[in-house]
């Protein structure tokens, strides 16, 4: 009964996971690939994890927490990376197939985020 | 007290934190723990100016469980609208003006926005009063940053920054 679960968690966890990097290669400017890493694969990581931690816990003795560490790293990881990626690429204007909001003038003395 | 104990919700954060890693609970790692958790707010301090203070738990607990919600529902969106082809995205750009002061509760949002259905946080204007968001495939420009401000924004103002 366990087996199942777990394979079935699993298998949803590459799927996404898949569709997540499918993603990269399929959609047409920089911006919008953003969104396939930051989300399908977060659920595609989550299940994963979901997974990895029922089975340690069921296998060996007492909770098997890790991975509710590794969940919350990557949450506060990924979507800084991708604000991180996005930022930069409008800085460098990278091409888009919509319009760019217009650069504002930051002084050179901007606050570092 | 304050000063001895600058960031007690870092303090209890830590503590948690390094039980989680080394996945035990002994008497000795619970005392390590609160030990890291009371000296590392020190050698951080300069990371975080502002005291932290939660002042709606509740409002933070129903916060996540939207939250939680919304990966789940991005994720399907996102995942969809990958399959279904490029062809069919109208990605565009949208600015939401912004009501939240402290750079917590700003950060807070960008994250959520991040990784909620279809929204990646793009740019904060340098005034901090405007945040850039990059939609995949939106309809309505308006009704999108309506929904970020109602469902994120407005919770997160009243947990970090709303006076008593």
């Amino acid at each position: 009964m366990i087996d199942i679960l777990l394979s079935l968690l699993i298998l949803t966890g590459a799927i996404f996971t898949f569709i997540g990097s499918l993603g990269l290669a399929r959609l047409r400017d920089f911006y919008t690939r953003l969104h396939g890493p930051t989300k399908a694969t977060t659920l595609g990581v989550g299940c994963l994890l979901i997974a990895s931690a029922v089975f340690f816990s069921v296998r060996e003795e007492g909770v098997s927490l890790h991975e509710v560490l590794v969940t919350l790293f990557l949450f506060i990881t990924a979507p800084v990376s991708a604000h991180l990626l996005a930022k930069a690429a409008l800085h460098l204007k990278v091409k888009s197939l919509v319009p760019t909001p217009a650069p504002d003038t930051d002084p050179p003395a901007d606050r570092p985020n | 007290m304050k000063r001895l104990l600058p960031h007690p919700l870092l303090t209890i954060t830590l503590a948690i934190l390094w039980l989680l890693l080394v996945n035990q609970l002994t008497a000795g790692h619970v005392v390590l723990g609160a030990l890291l958790g009371w000296l590392i707010p020190f050698a951080t301090s300069s990371f975080w100016p502002e005291r932290i203070r939660i002042r709606h738990p509740l409002t933070l607990l129903r916060f996540l469980g939207v939250f939680i919600i919304d990966i789940v529902r991005g994720s399907f969106l996102v995942a969809w609208l990958i399959l279904r082809g490029p062809r069919h995205l109208r990605p565009v750009f949208v600015e939401v003006p912004l009501v939240l002061e402290t750079d917590l509760a700003i950060s807070l949002l960008a994250n959520t926005i991040s990784l909620t259905p279809g929204t990646v946080s793009a740019k904060l204007s340098a005034d901090k009063r405007t945040l850039i968001v990059h939609t995949i495939d939106t309809g309505d420009a308006a009704a999108l940053v309506a929904e970020i401000k109602q469902r994120y924004e407005a919770p997160l103002k009243k947990i970090f920054e709303q006076e008593e």
